[in-house]
């Protein structure tokens, strides 16, 4: 069944069983593998894409569900890395195998969104389902208010 | 990892890149051979060689890298090495891969081995590049030899002012002569204005943009995506399977079935769903009806490996090592304190699950394996397809985390059978249940404590009985099952004086598979030493952080008896000085807020010497990690904010172990799934981890693991502080803090 959604400012349609999750559809019928499979099960993180603006799990998001909606991944951040919260990552150096740092990202940017100057506690409470096993949170904390603080100088 | 560089071959080369010519110099870097017994060396390389320095026209230095990145950061700290001796700008060096080549011995990446067994051997191939570079420039000058150098990336001649890059001058650098690697004259330390000063991770960039490809993320045109039904308890194989309704799930191709292999891959065979997408994959193996032979270990459990540990403890185990009458001074002792622990099998839990991407054609192959280990992959895809390892092209790749669970072949094994089969490239995934479940885990293990402290506060005896499922006792090719030293790590040399020591040890039988987990038996072995010497300082009434240093007395050096040939001496000052700074950095004897305790643990592991300082608090049998504060001695730190990193990452890596995760045993299968049941901790519950460097001129020594055997000692030594009660068995259970 075609399912037509717009995938980092592009229409895209994908001709594939409706309840076929979103990561799945992503990374092996569009080759966008930016997004990441973790658990498969919406513990991780690690295939954090923005729906609408809004952070979401695309493990656990049907394809179907997508249909007409603005999908946003990685990929569609920035075409050079240039997104302040990537800038922040790069400043602060905090991938270490970076496997789970797409879905960080994204929920940062997330996070960003709707609290421009977030406090430890709203980091601490919107990033808490992004799990990384390098355990770079401390990293991902100061980048954090680094890409803020970024953001506010500009405004 | 302690062999020492082998420069016996140096090769000179001319590469025909863009039909240009290149400076290339060979030289080789030790990888990491867990093989403890003779017979398991493997037969010598034809060419030892298996790292590489190019420098070409366009004046670019490439190092082509004979390790893998896995996030412990070699892509960096490794070329930073190499640029010290070259005197080159940052922004002219770039790394890539080395491909494997079977006539190179060993290319793994592990026992935290990258920057100390290649520090030397890169100095000295980009310390014979710059001398050769010189000598070019002279030659072009007509000058002495004396009056150029190297600097920014090329060739100064300081009277004339006249500079030429490197690039100008490897065509004729690359005629000449390769100095003597034993030799060649190395930059004096004094001067490094690379190595010992931060750089950030070479792949920052492309992690922060999703372009970083990793294993999982190989794809080859007309890939079919694989899944695996393998028998949830170990030992067990498919008995029959009915695949009709998984071969109607859409998406789905083909079903198959492979077979176990047991020695140099340790697979459990199963039923293989093919599609053309992994999603439909898993849905099909969701329809597959399976009925498992179970095999011989159906009965295990938790429980009945606790009961066999518990057995063992109360029998003489097999001596390792004995020194005095440990025995006769218990029994004497003016103060005696006993006690078990228990740690219970652990999973690696890589944030990207196994894969292994393999196309086995009828005269080559060809995979992308995220791997610590690619000759070992490579091998088993050429044992499998019939091809020469030489016909086998394996791309080593990126890889989400390593921890030791991607040195093991048994991912590569299951998808190059699904290639020879299938004949077409294949992406064999493991979802996150499959990585729980048929992991090699650290292995289980039980420790009955004795000690006795003399009225003077000095160490009358200690004895250390362990019974653990043994790694050995997987990986020894003979099955000789012996009880290893190594299983005791620095358990069995530790630092504190006495003269009566005694270890023993007893074998306990599980079919559960066992392998190196980070920092391996030192996760255990630091946990039992550090808490069990806190036990002896509060039965001795006496400072936890003095009587250490009591104990430890004065300066000495004590061999490595895991390893005393080549495993380099517990250096005590090196021990007292980590404990030292940690005590201080940590204000350790300062009054701490009301609810908050302190508790502290030195150790050797790697080569490398660390101490922590926790910082805790308990309510209501909860316990919360405020702040950790390390002293870290791991010699020279060439890049000391990755040094840092790693040390940040091995502490959250230990308290996920400590606080939260076991991996369980009923009816011989595991019985956590996902990161529901085994989790980590989470940015809410990230301590405060503050990292201190000793400035050491000492060679570099390990860092990706060393940062992880202090922390439960230091934390559930902190528990003690602030509840009197003692944390013995991991992870920590709510009931035994009630």
């Amino acid at each position: 069944m075609a399912t037509t959604f717009t995938l980092n400012g592009k229409s895209q349609t994908v001709d594939v069983s409706p309840d076929m999750p979103l990561l799945w559809v992503l990374r092996d019928t569009l080759d966008k593998t930016g997004t990441k499979f973790g658990c498969g099960a919406g513990l991780c993180g690690a295939c954090t894409v923005h729906i609408n603006g809004e952070a979401a799990r695309s493990c656990q998001t049907a394809i179907s569900s997508v249909a007409g909606k603005k999908v946003t991944t990685i990929e569609g951040l920035s075409a050079d890395g240039s997104h302040p919260v990537q800038q922040a990552w790069i400043a602060e150096d905090v991938p270490q195998c970076g496997y789970c740092q797409s879905g960080q990202i994204m929920s940062a940017v997330a996070l960003l969104a709707k609290k421009p100057n977030p406090t430890d506690a709203d980091i601490d409470d919107f990033m808490s389902g992004n799990i990384c096993r390098c355990g770079t949170y401390q990293r991902i904390r100061k980048a954090i208010h680094r890409a803020a603080a970024a953001s506010a100088s500009k405004a | 990892m302690t062999a020492t560089p082998v420069l016996n071959r140096r090769e000179f080369l001319k590469t025909g890149a863009a039909g240009s010519a290149a400076l290339v110099i060979a030289f080789h870097v030790p990888g990491t051979a867990y093989a403890t017994d003779e017979d398991d060396q493997e037969e010598k390389p034809a060419n030892p060689l298996n790292a590489w320095v190019r420098i070409t026209p366009d004046n670019r230095v490439t190092l082509i890298l004979g390790k893998s990145e896995m996030g412990q950061g070699a892509m960096t700290a490794l070329p930073m090495i190499l640029a010290e001796e070259l005197y080159l700008d940052w922004k002219q060096v770039s790394v890539e891969q080395a491909p494997t080549d079977p006539k190179i011995y060993d290319h793994g990446t592990g026992g935290s081995g990258s920057v100390a067994g290649s520090w030397l051997p890169l100095r000295r191939a980009g310390a014979a590049a710059r001398e050769m570079l010189i000598t070019a420039a002279a030659k072009h000058w007509n000058v002495s030899r004396a009056t150029c150098k190297a600097k920014d990336g090329g060739v100064l001649h300081g009277a004339r002012k006249q500079f030429l890059t490197y690039g100008e001058l490897v065509e004729s650098a690359a005629k000449l002569p390769v100095p003597d690697f034993n030799t060649v004259p190395l930059k004096n330390s004094n001067d490094f204005t690379i190595v010992g000063h931060d750089r950030k991770r070479f792949e920052a960039g492309a992690k922060s943009t999703g372009t970083a490809k990793f294993g999982i993320d190989s794809r080859m045109p007309g890939m079919e995506y694989a899944v695996i039904a393998r028998c949830p308890v170990f030992g067990g194989k498919v008995a029959k399977f009915d695949a009709t309704q998984a071969k109607a799930v859409p998406g789905v191709r083909d079903v198959i079935s492979i077979d176990a292999v047991g020695e140099g891959a340790f697979t459990s065979g199963g039923v293989v769903v093919l599609a053309n997408n992994s999603w439909a994959a898993v849905q099909g193996r969701k329809a597959l009806n399976i009925t498992w032979d179970e095999g011989p270990n159906a009965d295990e459990s938790s429980e009945s490996l606790r009961k066999h540990f518990v057995e063992n403890a109360a029998k003489p185990g097999k001596i390792v090592r004995n020194e005095g009458d440990a025995d006769g001074a218990l029994s004497s002792g003016a103060k005696k304190v006993e006690a078990a622990y228990e740690l219970p099998f652990a999973a690696h839990a890589c944030m990207e699950p196994m894969n292994c991407t393999v196309h086995i054609r009828p005269d080559s192959a060809e995979a992308w394996v995220p791997t610590q280990a690619p000759q070992w992959a490579q091998a088993v895809i050429a044992k499998v397809s019939g091809l020469p390892p030489e016909k086998v092209n394996v791309h080593t790749t990126l890889m989400g985390g390593g921890f030791g669970r991607r040195y093991q072949a048994d991912f590569v094994m299951e998808a190059a059978q699904v290639a020879k089969a299938t004949g077409k490239p294949v992406q064999v995934l493991w979802t996150r249940e499959d990585d729980m479940q048929h992991d090699f885990y650290r292995p289980a293990s039980y420790h009955k404590m004795q000690g006795a402290v003399d009225a003077q506060g000095k160490l009358a005896a200690w004895k250390h009985f362990q019974s653990s499922t043994s790694i050995a006792a997987v990986w020894d090719k003979n099955g000789k099952e012996k009880p290893e030293a190594s299983e005791f790590a620095t358990a069995a040399f530790i630092p504190y004086e006495t003269p009566n020591f005694r270890v023993e040890y007893a074998l306990a039988h599980s079919g559960v598979p066992r392998a190196w987990w980070r920092s391996v038996e030192h996760s255990s072995s630091g946990f039992v030493v550090e808490t069990f010497v806190d036990e002896l300082a509060a039965a001795a009434g006496a400072d936890p952080l003095k009587f250490r240093l009591q104990l430890i007395g004065d300066a000495r050096k004590i061999p490595d008896f895991t390893n005393p040939k080549e495993g380099k001496p517990l250096d005590t000052a090196r021990l007292k000085g980590v404990l030292q700074l940690a005590a201080e950095k940590a204000e350790w004897g300062k009054p701490l807020p009301k609810g908050i305790a302190r508790g502290i643990a030195g150790y050797y592991s790697f080569e490398s010497y660390t101490a922590a300082v926790a910082e805790v608090s308990v309510d209501k049998g909860q316990v919360r990690v405020h702040r950790i504060v390390y002293a870290v001695d791991c010699g020279r730190p060439v890049n000391p904010s990755g040094v840092v990193a790693q040390v940040e990452s091995a502490a959250v890596y230990a308290l996920s172990a400590m606080m939260k995760d076991a991996i369980t045993i009923e009816r011989g299968r595991v019985q956590q799934a996902n990161f529901n049941d085994y989790d980590m901790p989470r940015m809410n519950e990230m301590p405060k981890v503050e990292v201190h460097l000793v400035m050491s001129k000492e060679d570099p020594t390990g860092i990706g693991e060393p940062g992880l055997p202090v922390v439960a000692p230091a934390v559930g030594n902190a528990v003690f502080a602030a509840t009197g009660k003692r944390l013995r068995r991991l992870p920590i259970r709510a009931e035994d803090l009630a």
